[in-house]
């Protein structure tokens, strides 16, 4: 087994090997422009992007005119919620999207709100899921869009969004879905959600970083502002020389996904419920946060009551994983995500995200179950909370002083 | 974040884990901090007759920096006079473990839980408390300037 561990498979993947070597004559021997239209060398990088373009298509149910490169998902989310939003404003400026979404859509709906536009920031219901009743009650007559992802990169919890679906085109409302945290994992079809816009990223799914697309729907049309401007590439979407040898890597990342998406999601699903049993077996006082039905395969986001995220992930340095914890971040503030889901603040501080993937083996996931036990163990012996607990004190009567 | 080696052996040996008696009159307990903030300190002092504190014990609800602050103040204050420890300060302890500025407020915490500890054994013996646990907001202010610290925690 090798040390350390790597358990955070929602805030990147390694590139496949298989992935890599698609990629490699990409950087050298074929570094032709795809724009180059007058030269063998263009030809054949475009002929490798438009390949790309169709294993990408396939893997989401869409045909291949109807993916744009990005730079990835941030810039696929800005370029849809922006993007949309500028082009039908002339409809209506209102926009609905939920609490539990990814920064670069909350921030780009911030900044359409100093814009002049109105947004709707939808709860979620305590499984962290969007009830499709509280979308269908926010919508408005100037509605024009909706920004709901597919899965939380946070909690790993699937959005029921082929309700979403209908809700929003009976409505005549746009659909934008962030989906990558889903895409690979679980299956994702843009026709049977009725998703209008949906933004992926490569590095999600072991592909390249840097590489993200967008699915632009053409019928019914769906128009857009570009938010860069230039050469004119991807139709006018998206100006920029295009990335080749990412393009390459995504395409091919696209068809693994496709061929043994399936066969990973049933082998990972397995190892995340051993992890989940396994510390279950052996701690007390452990919360799984959200949905554990609907989940994709290898999240496991669960709160260790007493102990705070980060010692925690101190104590287990030589595993990868990420928490929900202030302390992991400048702010001081725990997981807005777990926040909005009406989880309390110190079980958000409390909180640890393994993510499990594809190189994950059975040996890891027993190892990280023996130390996570004993670190949670030996850091409640320290906590006086769990003293107090312990000693029958109901910690929500104590009247804290002096909180920084 | 790096970690000062100073800061991760506190973190993981830390020194006088545990608990003294609260009832007993010889020992002043401070409990500052808030579990919604993700952090809570309870600090133990041992009295003796002669104002020495004998013992010191602590329990850390917190991220590494929180635990191995109150464990060197659990060092810091074992052989000194009461109004000894209180002349401990939040930087003296942020200086030893080379604290990163967005953990400064754990050394804040320890330092409190210190003036917390001394304020109970002291009203213990019907003494009025030298420093009220809550007169740090001198540093709270400087820490808020300084944007290490954000308002409402």
């Amino acid at each position: 087994m090798k040390i350390p561990i790597y358990m955070d498979y929602h805030a990147t993947t390694p590139v496949d090997r298989r992935v890599l070597e698609a990629m490699l004559p990409y950087f050298s021997e074929e570094f032709g422009n795809a724009a180059s239209k007058s030269h063998a060398f263009g030809w054949r990088a475009e002929e490798a992007v438009e390949a790309a373009r169709e294993e990408v298509a396939k893997l989401v149910g869409a045909s291949a005119k109807e993916i744009v490169w990005t730079s990835g998902a941030t810039e696929s989310d800005n370029l849809a919620v922006k993007g949309a939003a500028q082009f039908y404003q002339s409809k209506g400026k209102h926009l609905v999207t939920c609490k539990t979404e990814h920064k670069a859509v909350l921030d780009s709906m911030h900044a359409l709100e100093r814009q002049g536009f109105e947004v709707t920031f939808l709860d979620v219901e305590k499984d962290g899921r969007l009830d499709p009743a509280r979308l269908a009650a926010a919508l408005r007559k100037d509605t024009t869009l909706v920004s709901i992802m597919h899965a939380n990169n946070e909690t790993g919890v699937v959005h029921p969004i082929e309700e979403i679906g209908r809700v929003t085109r009976a409505a005549g409302v746009l659909f934008h879905c962030d989906a990558v945290q889903g895409v690979g994992k679980i299956p994702f079809d843009v026709e049977k959600a009725n998703v209008d816009l949906a933004s992926l990223s490569a590095h999600k799914m072991y592909g390249p970083k840097g590489m993200g697309a967008l699915y632009v729907r053409r019928k019914p049309r769906v128009r857009l502002v570009a938010q860069m401007d230039g050469g004119g590439h991807e139709r006018g979407f998206r100006s920029g020389t295009l990335n080749v040898p990412g393009i390459v890597g995504f395409g091919k990342a696209a068809e693994l996904a496709r061929l043994e998406g399936a066969a990973e999601a049933e082998r990972v699903l397995a190892l995340r419920e051993r992890l989940r049993r396994g510390l279950q077996a052996g701690l007390d006082l452990l919360t799984v946060n959200g949905s554990l039905a609907h989940r994709v395969p290898g999240n496991l986001n669960v709160s260790f009551a007493y102990v705070e995220g980060e010692a925690l992930m101190m104590a287990i340095k030589d595993v990868a994983v990420s928490s929900g914890s202030a302390c992991t971040s400048a702010s001081l503030e725990p997981s807005y995500v777990l926040r909005a889901m009406g989880i309390s603040e110190d079980l958000a501080h409390s909180s640890i995200r393994f993510g499990l993937g594809r190189f994950t083996t059975a040996e890891e996931v027993d190892h990280v179950i023996r130390l996570v036990v004993e670190k949670v163990a030996k850091l409640r012996e320290m906590s006086p909370l769990y003293e107090m607990v312990k000693d029958g004190v109901d910690l929500s009567q104590i009247e804290w002083a002096n909180p920084h | 974040m790096a970690y000062s080696e100073k800061l991760l052996d506190h973190y993981e040996n830390p020194r006088n884990v545990g608990s003294l008696d609260k009832n007993d009159p010889d020992v002043g307990t401070g409990l500052v901090g808030a579990p919604a903030c993700g952090d809570v300190m309870k600090l133990q002092i041992r009295v003796s007759d002669d104002g020495v504190i004998e013992d010191a014990k602590f329990k850390t609800f917190g991220c590494g920096s929180a635990i191995a602050s109150s464990s060197l103040v659990t060092e810091w204050v074992k052989g000194k006079t009461v109004d000894e420890a209180l002349t401990i300060k939040n930087t003296d302890v942020a200086n030893e473990l080379n604290l990163p500025p967005v953990k400064i407020h754990c050394s804040v915490l320890a330092e409190d839980a210190i003036k917390a500890a001394v304020a109970d054994w002291q009203k213990k013996h019907g003494m009025a408390p030298t420093v009220k646990p809550d007169t740090v907001q001198g540093d709270r202010a400087a820490l808020l300037e300084r944007g290490v610290l954000k308002s409402g925690i």
